[in-house]
């Protein structure tokens, strides 16, 4: 008889591809018998297997929340108040930083614009520069420092506690009551934030072009509005999209991970964070290659 | 989705059995082959160190931590096959007191007794009534709308005796009901449990350091016509006696199993030093 170890694994194995991927990769590399590698080469293999482990850990997570966020029970309620907490939560941190950031975008490329006598150009480089790339970028790693650590230390206080077990222990399955709730609020409330800063941002540009460049209004909106053709608004609305699912799952996963306490929870929060926000400007990097292949204006 | 059981035991299948259990966190053992099993009405007290793997015992019965090898039987199941789905499921037949009460601390003691209700829609009005039912057993009525962060760790236990017992499961785990508590609110908590053993006849695993608590069950019974607790040897009706057992777990093993007359009697030294 196979022990119980060996057919949890044939299930698993047999439900999620990815963690036969990142099994056998793992397994494979420690075939490698002990005796012929080096110290360092050791080492490098045991981060790469942790590596391998947390990804296959963290698939198995990001596929299960998926199957759940499809079937019922949905917890509808839980997705409200989290979606209160992000979003409404998250307003005035917004609106402060689009005001500013679009503010600044100005002031740096007025002097510029001066040079060449191209003044009229500022509306249009500051609507593209937000729209495209600041306003989600600024707007994901706000809610990242805000929202992805409180998912984290939320989620890793209630492992640590042993409320997650009593949940268990109670038939409500953690990852729907905690976790889907969370990705799809995040889902939601993202995008509609960095519409906003994208918003705020261009009236915080307008504002500063208005009393350094004495730009008058027509001028700079119709300039901003023009040059944003559909391309750049669907890359807009996109990356919020992906940043939302990176951070919110990324949150739920080193939370529901945490061990060790309160001091595990402290971890958990700074890797949650530290992981997200370096994700979410990777992944920007690509996005940013591939949308502007299929949206070139 | 749902487990067809019955709360019925299955006459001579023990309600709890383990059978060579073992469970180790990377390199550390922390059980290994244990076996025990527990009949229906029975209190099993597990007794141990800091440390010696109680809450893993209690979390592997309750299916909420896999054995690496073994097979864990509840009123018939096997919860090593079980998938999570049905595991979620099947819990409704056991009551889980955690060790420092794991109570949501976003939710009021209301809503945390409820909590089991509420996922299963019961109707508010009944909701109502059986959490009120159920914080009077403990005598926590007064707290109703109080939060876990205004209740002192005595309450907070009796908080969490009541949401697992709000469903009447047929089997209790408790963890370290009494640890950190002072002698006399160990002694209230000591009494509910029995109060619900002798009432409800619930199946029960408890996990202690405090050698007192399975004497305090073993020696105790809760009579219903009077509401009084007494020592078993004074009951009217012959010797009314309780069904407590004990297992002893060192260095990951079972050490002693038996009842609590043979665990006086014992001369093994590290027996007599958990005595002293
Ligand atoms: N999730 C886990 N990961 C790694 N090790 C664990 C885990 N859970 C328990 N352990 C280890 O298992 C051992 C037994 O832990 P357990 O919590 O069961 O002890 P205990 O008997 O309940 O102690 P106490 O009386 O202090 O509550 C400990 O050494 C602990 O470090
Ligand atoms: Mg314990």
């Amino acid at each position: 008889m196979p022990n119980a170890e060996s057919r949890l694994d044939v299930q698993e194995r047999r439900r999620y591809a990815v963690h036969a991927l990142a099994r056998t990769m793992a397994t494979l590399t420690s075939k490698i018998p002990q005796s012929s590698r080096p110290a360092i080469i050791s080492l490098i293999i045991g981060a790469i297997q942790r590596l391998l482990l947390i990804l296959q850990d963290y698939s198995l997570l990001c596929v299960d929340t998926v199957a759940k966020a499809f079937t019922p029970p949905l917890y509808f309620a839980d997705t409200l108040q989290q979606m209160d907490l992000i979003g409404v939560g998250s307003l005035p941190m917004i609106l402060l930083t689009g005001f500013f950031i679009g503010s600044v975008m100005v002031l740096n490329t007025a002097s510029q614009f001066q040079r060449f006598g191209a003044v009229s150009l500022t509306g249009e480089v500051v609507a593209l520069g937000l729209v495209r790339e600041l306003g989600p970028v600024i707007a994901g790693l706000l809610v990242t420092g805000r929202n992805g650590s409180a998912i984290a230390s939320e989620l890793g206080s209630m492992v640590v506690t042993e409320q997650v077990d009593a949940m268990r222990a109670l038939g409500t399955d953690p990852v729907r009551k905690l976790v889907v709730p969370r990705v799809l609020a995040t889902l939601i409330v993202l995008p509609l934030l960095t519409a906003i800063a994208d918003l705020i941002g261009l009236f915080g540009a307008f504002i500063v072009s208005r009393f350094t460049l004495a730009q008058t209004a027509s001028q700079f909106w119709n300039q901003a509005i023009q040059s944003l053709a559909l391309g750049d608004l669907i890359q807009g609305t996109i990356k919020p999209v992906i940043f939302a699912l990176i951070i919110s799952t990324i949150g739920c996963f080193y939370g529901l991970r945490t061990h060790g306490g309160t001091q595990g929870v402290g971890r958990s929060t700074i890797s949650a964070v530290v992981v997200a926000s370096i994700t979410v400007i990777v992944v920007d990097v690509f996005l940013s290659k591939l949308l502007l292949f299929y949206f070139a204006s | 989705m749902s487990v067809t059981t019955t709360n019925k035991a299955v006459p001579g299948e023990p309600l709890i059995r383990f059978e060579n259990v073992s469970i180790r966190f990377g390199d550390s053992e922390v059980l290994r082959n244990v076996s025990f099993q527990a009949e229906a009405g029975e209190t099993k007290v597990i007794l141990g160190e800091s440390g010696s793997g109680k809450t893993v015992l209690l979390k592997l019965a309750a299916g909420l931590l896999r054995p690496n090898s073994g097979r864990v039987m509840i009123m018939g199941h096997d919860l090593v096959d079980m998938k999570e789905v049905d595991l979620l499921d099947f819990r409704r037949h056991i009551g889980f007191v955690f060790q420092e009460g794991a109570l949501f601390d976003s939710l009021s003691v209301a809503e945390n007794v409820s909590f089991r209700l509420r996922e299963e829609s019961a109707s508010l009005q009944e909701i109502e009534s059986r959490v009120r039912q159920s914080l009077r057993f403990v005598e926590m009525e007064q707290s109703y709308d109080k939060f876990p962060a205004e209740l002192s760790g005595g309450m907070r236990r009796r908080v969490s005796i009541a949401r697992a017992l709000i469903d009447q499961p047929p089997i209790v785990y408790y963890d370290s009901p009494t640890a950190g508590l002072d002698p006399v609110t160990s002694q209230t908590i000591i009494t509910l449990i029995l109060r619900l053993r002798d009432l409800n006849g619930v199946t029960s695993l408890l996990a202690t350091h405090r050698v007192q608590d399975a004497f305090g069950l073993a020696n105790f019974v809760f009579e219903p016509k009077s509401g009084r607790v007494l020592p078993v040897w004074e009951d009217a009706n012959g010797r009314h006696f309780a069904l407590t057992k004990v297992l002893v777990i060192r260095n990951a093993e079972v050490y002693f199993q038996g009842e609590t007359t043979e665990l006086l009697k014992s001369e093994d030294p590290y027996l007599r030093q958990f005595l002293e």
